[in-house]
């Protein structure tokens, strides 16, 4: 295989001469149709990486039915790296993976020791995740257990390290539940996770910010990113990953396309050096391969007609992140130790998050103008300021409002 | 503001099936039956059956409501009453479930019957919200009396 270029380098590198790195969700578990898709990525008219996104029993660890599915030629919903010979995956990367594409791991594992060992088997350098990110919304898994199998994954990979491998590990702590949760904790987490991972050894690493439904709140919580990523974290590689709208998606064609370039553009204009697309056909099926292509090229087209701005005014989303990082870093030296311990006494505490482990004391809401507040902050060291209106607490019907705004507002045809 | 001193209403356990991620419609569940004068106790996603059964055994709830989108909400449907109606103690706890309970989105009246036959009080198939709340009303109306 030609030598492949360390992923963060190549995202960094791309950053510096103007171009926005995109990347697709793809992942499929046939090993032709991956090798297709991979090829189709690297070919598409933009600045990419490739993706292999593994399928759901890979993710949870369930062996057998993964190898029921491959016996009896059943579809898989993602790429079974683990259940795969190393063979038939080294062949689907064969020619593909080089110095002009990394590829990276997708996966949504709380405890993925057994992802992390067979990517490291096959060369590859590049996964995401995270304790707090791939435990809270997904799973019943304790967040004790998920912090602990975290951080013999992150070693394990920080292990690579070394005669031109540099592993790198993104965050997707700037997702959680991928709608509902302001701005200042999904930063704060998507930090705490960045320094999680340094603090196991890796040195080149992303983090997260998924767009929410006002662009200049999304500007601010960039802004805020790049500043406590800079402070934080001396010595490390990092940059930012943008990921287009994860809510209910525009059911229309030029919705969804539009709502994905609006996302190119926030990107380049705050400061994200890569974005991760949603396609048109996200809202019907499960996308194509041409759907990918066609997503990736349109937030590339979009991408290049626009530049970086100033920061956005403003630092109402840095002041709640910092106040969140500072008193989770104040519980202990252990970033791992600090996160089970903020849970615990909920000063960090999602919104409408379900998981045993989170307080579920803090509720949000949106405002007129697509604005993420909070309603209720509960023991969380917000500033009084910025400490909630219990009067705009959401109703099931404001719920459902809240959650089919954005595919209202592109499928109508505006902005 | 909650007020407590009010007259409680009836207390329901909410909960996701073994095999579903899925939280937003338990979620909505939630916020509408809070707002029905309800006290609800939400279990999440991915609920083993036997949790279901202890969490019903300790918290002897006035109703058991089950939400699955993910289209598997039959077979793990029925494999969770069984474990709830195995236990005598449970044999007489109301239970419903709802949601998008197969693949296909198609209302299947088999389904439905096997379902009730396992032993749901009722089932609403894709969202059939106002008969679910007509039922919750009423159970409302018995535990305040």
């Amino acid at each position: 295989m030609t030598a492949a270029a360390p992923f963060g380098e190549f995202v960094t590198r791309a950053q510096s001469r103007g171009a926005l790195v995109v990347q697709p969700r793809m992942g499929f578990g046939d090993p032709a149709l991956m090798r297709e898709g991979l090829a189709a990525t690297k070919a598409a008219a933009a600045t990419t990486v490739g993706t292999l996104t593994l399928d759901s029993y890979t993710r949870v660890g369930d062996d057998e039915s993964v190898a029921r599915a491959l016996r009896e030629n059943a579809p898989l919903n993602g790429y079974p790296i683990v259940a795969l010979p190393r063979a038939t995956s080294l062949a689907v990367l064969d020619g593909l993976r080089d110095a002009t594409f990394p590829v990276q791991v997708r996966h949504g594992s709380p405890r993925p020791e057994h992802i992390f060992a067979a990517l490291i088997e096959l060369g590859l350098d590049a996964t995401e995740g995270g304790p707090v990110s791939y435990c809270l919304p997904y799973s019943r898994t304790p967040l004790r257990d998920a912090v602990a199998s975290w951080r013999r994954s992150c070693l394990m990979l920080a292990d690579t390290a070394g005669h031109g491998v540099v592993p790198h590990l993104e965050s997707f702590g700037g997702c959680m539940l991928g709608q509902l949760c302001p701005p200042g904790l999904l930063v704060a987490i998507s930090l705490l996770e960045g320094l999680f991972f340094a603090q196991h050894g890796l040195r080149s690493i992303s983090l997260s910010y998924a767009q929410q439904q006002n662009p200049g709140q999304d500007r601010q919580a960039l802004a805020a990113l790049r500043r406590l990523a800079a402070d934080l974290l001396p010595g490390v590689e990092w940059h930012i990953v943008l990921y287009a709208y994860m809510g209910v998606y525009p059911r229309t064609h030029g919705g969804a396309l539009r709502l994905l370039g609006a996302a190119a553009e926030l990107a380049v204009t705050a400061g994200a050096a890569r974005l991760i697309v949603k396609t048109a056909a996200e809202a019907h099926r499960i996308p194509t391969i041409a759907d990918n292509v066609e997503a990736l090229e349109l937030a590339a087209d979009r991408a290049a007609g626009v530049r970086r701005l100033p920061d956005q005014d403003g630092a109402e989303v840095y002041e709640e992140a910092l106040a969140l990082v500072e008193a989770v870093l104040s519980l202990d030296h252990d970033v791992g130790d600090a996160l089970i311990a903020a849970f615990a006494r909920g000063l960090l505490d999602v919104p409408f998050c379900l998981h045993p482990d989170n307080a579920g004391r803090s509720r949000s809401y949106v405002d007129d103008h697509g604005r993420l507040l909070w309603s209720d902050t509960g023991a969380m060291p917000i500033p009084a300021s910025r400490a909630g209106h219990p009067a705009r607490r959401l109703t099931a019907t404001g719920l459902l409002t809240a959650l089919s705004g954005m595919q209202h507002r592109y499928d109508e045809g505006a902005p | 503001m909650n007020l407590t001193y009010a007259i409680p209403g009836p207390s329901i356990l909410v909960t996701g099936t073994s095999s579903d991620s899925h939280t937003w419609n338990l979620v909505y569940l939630q916020l509408m039956l809070e707002e029905m004068g309800c006290r609800v106790h939400n279990l999440g996603a991915c609920v083993p059956p036997a949790l279901v059964a202890a969490e019903c055994l300790g918290d002897n709830p006035d109703l058991v409501v089950v939400s699955s989108v993910n289209g598997h909400g039959f077979h793990d449907g029925l494999r969770l009453i069984e474990e709830l109606r195995a236990r005598p103690e449970l044999a007489g706890t109301p239970v419903v479930i709802g949601g998008k309970l197969s693949t296909d989105g198609l209302r299947n009246v088999g389904l439905v019957r096997r379902l009730r036959a396992a032993g749901y009080d009722a089932v609403f198939e894709n969202g059939d919200l106002t008969r679910f709340r007509t039922l919750v009303g009423r159970l409302s109306a018995r535990v305040a009396s």
